[in-house]
């Protein structure tokens, strides 16, 4: 084995399990945190069944965005909803056999790329040229983008332009995944495909530790997933019942 | 107009957003709060020499105690949604005034101290040490946020900027850093029993007075009690209501409404207070503590029912917490809401009435006694969105436009993106409505003044009723600095109580009919 595969092979365990110990850890937090008083923002539903839906109005359209600021809500929207089209179609570099629907929506999804980018390039811009929003900007949210541009553009070059061998890169993964280092090919040197797979284990590595937390924090935002009752139902957490004793 | 050392923000026809300008209000501040009053609160008297630590310590301590605090602290993206939603920014320009960067004055030490990121990588992630110029914008901007909670509405994540503001408060209250203007309010509260320091026989006082003003005008005796006990209601109000204008008109207007209801109602001097100032400084023990007040007397008087004033936070504390706080309320009547709004007890009322004849209705209204005005209606924001009226969502909205549309001929709205849930702050809510703060105060009720101005020159509105003390008190102050009268500024119950026409009143054709029936 080459000392890149040994090397890649190292950097996606470590950056699986920072991920998933990080994320995990994080929403433990989240989960585990008393919310000790009912602020969800009003209006806001009368019934789980209400909050259920206004946080798949939030999570799916972005709904609160969009009432704030129609161009953020634009390239915002455009750029998620591309990336999570694109990641669904990467199913087939991880799955064997591969899903129908993979399969099928693949062809059609791998045009997304560029929407992504678009997205991307979009809130990369309004970030720069917008002056309250540069103001509030710290250089990791320029990189942040950066980073996820560059993905972007060398997984798109990998696809559209140089066509990397990603049978050999499949099967590499499919080895990871099964822990099957015997028989496991050399992943291939091509440049492209060596930076876009080191910038998604970069990626992986700073997701629980950056402001990506908000796919998760969303779920637990106490303005939005609280149901309007504190008159009919009373709420009170541990540690404000101890007070009362 | 009034005299001001400051520029008055000048009204445009469509809002506009303007530049940044930083640095335009960091020499705003609040007084800092006096050892006495400090300490009567439980908190250190002034600054402590290691409050650098203590300040650390009490930030992990609230966010092991509040989700709200360690979600929004985390999860901010920066997508600048916020940025030009809060009216201090609007009005003043001041970058710091815009929620998400007021939210990074806190974030970026939580991230320095709390996170990864900020401990190894304080440069690229914006993560700064708790030094002294921190904490003077902290003191300085967590006092220019009223805690409006408009920039989260729009936030893709719900972060309320007010959920900040109030920790970092807490946070300072804890090492002697106080302010002067809700500290020492909460210490009357403690020792007389409301805000303005107004004791019992001075309530009753004005009680009696208030009595013979409606007797003298419409000849019907209807009284305002005090500490009766075996009353069925207790009414809870802002104690501005006893004695301000125009925040007396709308308490002449609950006794009307109640005198016609036929209901037994007293108010109550220990819980001579509906305003909550605990809310304001994030302290749920101080909130807690003012809140029994409320439930003492409500004891003690044995009431089976309690209805609150017109208040914006106060109604937040109310509706939201107050169950929380000082519940179980298992003694009252469960067959009501508990608490219930003065506005939901009337507007139920009328709803009953719906229908009916005009000499069986038990409220009736001459609506032409409004006829001199053009009535737009102000959405306080914690009545907006921080709790709810009715029983469905946004009744918060509906049943006050309701009630002035039954008392009043001429009802205009303003632009939609200044009502309802996207309604601007008066400017002076969340503890800031204090003199030294008038700069913040002017330059803050801009959005609300631009909107106003276009309904006056649309609608030819004359008057903006409001649901609150903190409001009314603010507009009555501010108005003259954009060259308005302060008369324009009208409570919704002094609406009812114009047109309401009591049982027995001397009007044009005698009812003593009706009179005698009730009896
Ligand atoms: C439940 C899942 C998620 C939801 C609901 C969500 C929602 C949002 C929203 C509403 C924004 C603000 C608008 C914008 O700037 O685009 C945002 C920003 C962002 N999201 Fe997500 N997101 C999710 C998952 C993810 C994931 C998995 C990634 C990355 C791999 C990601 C990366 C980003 C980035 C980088 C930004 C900042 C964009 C900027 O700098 O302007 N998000 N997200
Ligand atoms: S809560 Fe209101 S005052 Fe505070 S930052 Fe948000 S919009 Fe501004
Ligand atoms: S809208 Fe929310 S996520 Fe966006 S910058 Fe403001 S606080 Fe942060």
């Amino acid at each position: 084995m080459s000392f890149l595969t040994v090397a890649f092979a190292a950097l996606f365990y470590a950056a699986t399990v920072l991920l998933v110990v990080g994320l995990a850890r994080r929403i433990y937090i989240y989960w585990k945190t008393p919310a000790p008083l009912k602020i969800p923002t009003t209006p806001a539903p009368v019934t789980t069944g209400g909050v259920v839906l206004r946080m798949f109005r939030e999570v799916v359209f972005f709904e609160s965005l969009f009432k704030g600021s129609k161009w953020t809500w634009l390239f915002g929207w455009v750029f998620h909803m591309a990336l999570f089209a694109v990641l669904f179609r990467h199913l087939r570099y991880f799955q064997e056999p591969v899903w129908g629907i993979v399969e099928w929506t693949g062809p059609l999804i791998k045009y997304l790329a560029f929407a992504m980018l678009i997205g991307l390039l979009g809130l990369l811009a309004r970030r720069y040229f917008v002056d309250r929003v540069r103001y509030i900007s710290a250089p990791s949210d320029y990189l942040m983008l950066l980073l996820l541009l560059g993905i972007g553009i060398s997984g798109a070059l990998t696809t559209f332009v140089t066509h990397t061998d990603v049978v050999a890169v499949k099967s590499f993964f499919r080895h990871l995944m099964t822990f099957n280092f015997q028989t496991m090919p050399n992943l291939p040197g091509d440049p492209l495909m060596v930076a876009h797979l080191g910038m998604v284990a970069l990626l992986m590595i700073i997701f629980p530790i950056s402001k990506l937390l908000h796919a998760p924090g969303v779920f637990f935002s106490p303005t939005r997933n609280q149901v309007d009752n504190p008159r009919e139902k009373r709420h009170i957490v541990d540690w404000a019942r101890k007070l009362e004793q | 107009m009034a005299k001001a050392e400051f520029e008055i923000p000048e009204l445009k026809e469509y809002p506009e957003i303007p530049p940044i300008q930083p640095g335009a209000m960091a020499h705003s501040k609040p007084y800092v709060a006096k050892v006495d009053f400090q300490e009567a609160l439980g908190f250190p008297g002034e600054l402590i020499d290691d409050w650098h630590d203590k300040a650390i310590e009490a930030m992990g301590d609230l966010l092991g105690k509040y989700r709200s605090l360690q979600v929004f602290l985390d999860s901010c993206v920066k997508c600048g949604s916020c940025t030009d939603k809060c009216h201090y920014y609007l009005g003043t320009s001041d970058p710091k005034n815009m929620p998400v960067a007021r939210q990074d004055l806190l974030r970026k030490v939580y991230r320095r101290h709390f996170t990864f990121a900020g401990k190894y990588f304080p440069k690229l992630v914006g993560a700064t040490d708790l030094t002294e110029e921190v904490l003077e914008d902290w003191y300085n901007y967590f006092h220019q946020c009223s805690q409006c909670r408009r920039c989260s509405v729009f936030c893709p994540y719900g972060i309320d900027t007010a959920e900040i503001s109030m920790a970092a408060r807490e946070i300072m209250d804890r090492i002697g850093l106080g302010q002067k203007y809700c500290n020492e309010i909460i210490g009357k509260v403690f020792r007389i029993g409301n805000n303005l320091g107004l004791p019992g026989p001075a309530l009753e006082d004005t009680l009696e007075g208030l009595e013979e003003d409606v007797m003298d005008e419409t000849g019907v005796e209807v009284k305002y009690p005090l500490d009766k006990k075996g009353a069925d209601i207790l009414l809870v109000t802002p104690s501005a209501d006893f004695f301000a204008e125009p925040h007396v008109d709308g308490l002449i207007g609950y006794g009307k409404v109640f005198h016609e209801a036929g209901v037994n109602w007293t108010l109550s001097s220990k819980a001579s207070e509906a305003a909550n100032f605990g809310m304001f400084i994030g302290s749920y023990e101080n909130m807690r503590k003012i809140s029994l007040r409320i439930r003492e007397a409500a004891l003690e008087l044995g009431v089976k029912r309690i209805v609150f004033g017109e208040c914006g936070h106060a109604w937040r504390v109310a509706y939201s917490f107050l169950n929380t706080l000082a519940g179980p309320w298992d003694f009252l009547d469960q067959n009501y809401p508990i608490p219930q709004h003065v506005c939901e007890f009337t507007y139920d009322l009328i709803k009953k009435d719906e229908g009916k004849p005009e000499e069986e209705k038990v409220l009736k209204f001459d609506k032409s006694e409004n006829d001199d005005m053009v009535v737009t209606f102000h959405d306080s924001c914690n009545v907006a969105r921080a709790s709810r009226m009715g029983d469905f969502p946004g009744g918060q909205f509906v049943i006050p436009r309701e009630i002035i549309k039954t008392v009043c001929n001429n009802f205009a709205d303003m632009d939609p993106d200044t009502v309802y849930e996207k309604t601007f702050c008066c400017g002076g809510g969340g503890g800031l409505l204090t003199d030294e703060l008038m700069e913040l105060r002017v330059k803050g009720a801009k959005p609300r003044m631009e909107a106003l101005k276009n309904v006056i020159e649309e609608d030819g509105v004359t008057h903006m009723a409001m649901i609150c003390a903190i409001c009314k008190a603010q507009f009555t102050k501010i108005l003259p600095y954009y060259g308005r009268g302060m008369d324009m500024i009208v409570s919704l119950h002094q609406l009812v109580s114009n047109a309401i026409v009591l049982t027995g009143q001397q009007t044009e054709d005698d009812e003593e009919e009706t009179e005698a029936e009730a009896e």
